[in-house]
């Protein structure tokens, strides 16, 4: 039989991602370790496996309604207005989904024709690339540069801005540069995103993760909130990843949209994972407390011997990665992740997997033990000092 | 910042001072310092290892003792606390609020040491009312760790998005 021509011709075009590559090669290998997972080091806190174990014990394992259960729509709106001062309805503005991913998948199914522009600052998160893709839009990559701090700038996404632009993507803290976008930040672009009458969708997947300052969204700025669609979910921000709980928040008119798709293509985010995700937003709080500063505390410990062992590594204010530049290594950062990988079985991922302006960095991420963190230190600088 | 070192001391009492001083951005010596200052204050009041005793294959025995007891009209509860605390078998001491004054946790060797000083210190103290000791028959978690490790731990992928 011959697959080949029975595939849809985007997906077969369409590259595996670059941290793929890496896991494959890293996995055959023997006493492999790895700084190169995206998703926290803690065992989900107790309270909330509980909560999915009772409601599987006591038969709630029914379909939910499509947007999903009421009771966790209106906690996650009373945790968006406590936390970021952000008001939705939980009736018509919240939309519950598997993981931050289907959102980013449904949401740009919804808005995008063929043809249309997608503004994707970069280095980014390696899925929205492929998913604009695969919905027949056009990905116009804008860099963030090192040197500020990794955020997007205004005259970067003016160059950007076009007549065949539909929405730009934010994920502010950054996977994979730790950066972040203060209200001034947002406010210097605010005019752009109003004028062109463009989408935004921000994947806020990160937001518990910010150092020494408060979140800010973008749709806090006056005037934007009814431009956002605000993505995020439980995975970071309460070490459950494995649930697979994420939602939308949006204007009402996109949500409907976005809950067309979602109805046919998942119905309804899994049952017992929702009724954990209600313990998780309810009381939940102080868990967040407690991973945000031992993550705070690691992120100061890496930079600090990164730099010591001749890394140039800028402090992050988010997320659980750090992004050095190894470019006076000369090498590429593929190369750079082959050969470390090769020498000292150390697993980074190289930069280049988070688009065309990751090259010349690798992400390494801190959400390991104090242990783990220095042994991979070790390895590095013996591997450095080897060049 | 001091809170943050104390909660780190409390997990590990072992933690290098350089790991201290880079985990909380700062460096050595004003961890030093303010460990130094935190010991002289009483702040830290000493560093112990929690010992699962079961895995050394050592016969302990410990036990813990509700103790009633009557106040003293200066002192309350205080002098006959301290009479009790004195005794090196006595772990922990704590006056608590129920039908009881107090708990004490003791270490022994042997059951009859314990019975032994329930006899001969604890309960001819002028003051203690009586005693109800409670055998220790297994433990499960001490100042948060668990004893009997599952080892089964999940785990991550090697890498992920």
């Amino acid at each position: 039989m011959i697959f080949d021509e029975l595939i849809n011709k985007q997906v077969k075009e369409m590259a595996p991602s670059g941290i793929r590559k890496f896991f494959d090669i890293a996995s055959t290998k023997e006493g492999v370790i790895s700084l190169g997972v995206g998703e926290p080091d803690f065992i989900t806190p107790y309270h909330i496996r509980e909560a999915a174990m009772y409601a599987i014990k006591n038969g709630k394992t029914f379909y939910t309604a499509n947007l999903g259960l009421l009771e966790l729509r209106q906690e996650i709106c009373n945790y968006y207005l406590r936390k970021f001062n952000l008001a939705y309805n939980p009736e018509t503005e919240c939309l519950v989904t598997v993981g931050g991913s289907e959102a980013i998948d449904i949401v740009l199914r919804a808005i995008l024709n063929e043809g249309d522009e997608v503004i994707l600052p970069t280095p980014s998160y390696v899925a929205y690339a492929p998913i604009v893709e695969l919905s027949k839009g056009k990905v116009i990559e804008v860099t963030m540069k090192e040197e500020n701090g990794f955020k997007l700038k205004k005259e970067e996404l003016l160059k950007a801005i076009s007549p065949k632009t539909k929405a730009l993507i934010i994920n502010f803290p950054s996977n994979p540069t730790g950066g972040i976008m203060e209200y001034e930040d947002y406010l210097e672009i605010a005019q752009i995103i109003k004028e062109n009458n463009i989408l935004v969708i921000s994947d806020e997947i990160y937001a518990e993760l910010t150092y020494d300052k408060k979140h800010v969204s973008i749709a806090n700025i006056p005037g934007l909130r009814e431009n956002t669609i605000i993505i995020n979910g439980f995975s970071k921000a309460y070490s459950m990843t494995g649930y697979r709980i994420g939602y939308i928040l949006a204007a009402n008119e996109l949500v409907k949209m976005f809950n067309k798709i979602h109805q046919y293509t998942i119905m309804c985010a899994t049952t017992s994972s929702q009724f954990a995700a209600i313990a998780a937003a309810k009381n939940g709080d102080k868990d967040i407390v407690e991973m945000y500063t031992s993550f705070k505390q690691r992120r100061n410990y890496i930079v600090k011997e990164l730099n010591r062992i001749g890394l140039k590594t800028h402090m992050p204010e988010g997320a659980f990665y750090v992004f050095p530049s190894i470019k006076s290594t000369k090498m590429t950062s593929n190369e750079f992740c082959e050969a470390l990988l090769d020498k000292e079985n150390l697993a980074l991922v190289p930069g280049s997997a988070f688009g065309k302006d990751g090259e010349g960095y690798v992400r390494i991420s801190y959400a390991y033990s104090l242990e783990e963190i220095k042994e991979a230190i070790t390895r590095l600088e013996r591997f450095l000092n080897s060049l | 910042m001091l809170k943050e070192m104390l909660s780190l001391l409390e997990k590990n009492a072992r933690i290098e001072v350089s790991d201290l001083a880079a985990l909380l951005n700062t460096d050595e010596e004003t961890i030093n310092n303010k460990i130094k200052e935190c010991e002289d204050n009483n702040v830290i009041a000493g560093y112990h290892t929690i010992i699962n005793w079961d895995n050394a294959n050592t016969e302990t025995v410990k036990a813990m003792i509700a103790v009633s007891s009557t106040a003293e009209r200066d002192t309350g509860y205080d002098h006959i606390a301290e009479i009790i605390a004195n005794y090196p078998e006595v772990d922990s001491l704590y006056l608590v609020s129920g039908k009881t004054e107090f708990i004490l946790i003791i270490n022994g060797s042997t059951m009859r040491e314990i019975a032994n000083f329930i006899a001969h210190r604890l309960a001819p103290i002028e003051g203690v009312i009586s005693t109800e000791t409670m055998f220790i028959l297994k433990e499960y978690k001490i100042m948060g760790a668990i004893m009997d490790k599952d080892n089964n731990k999940a785990e991550r992928l090697l890498m992920s998005l």
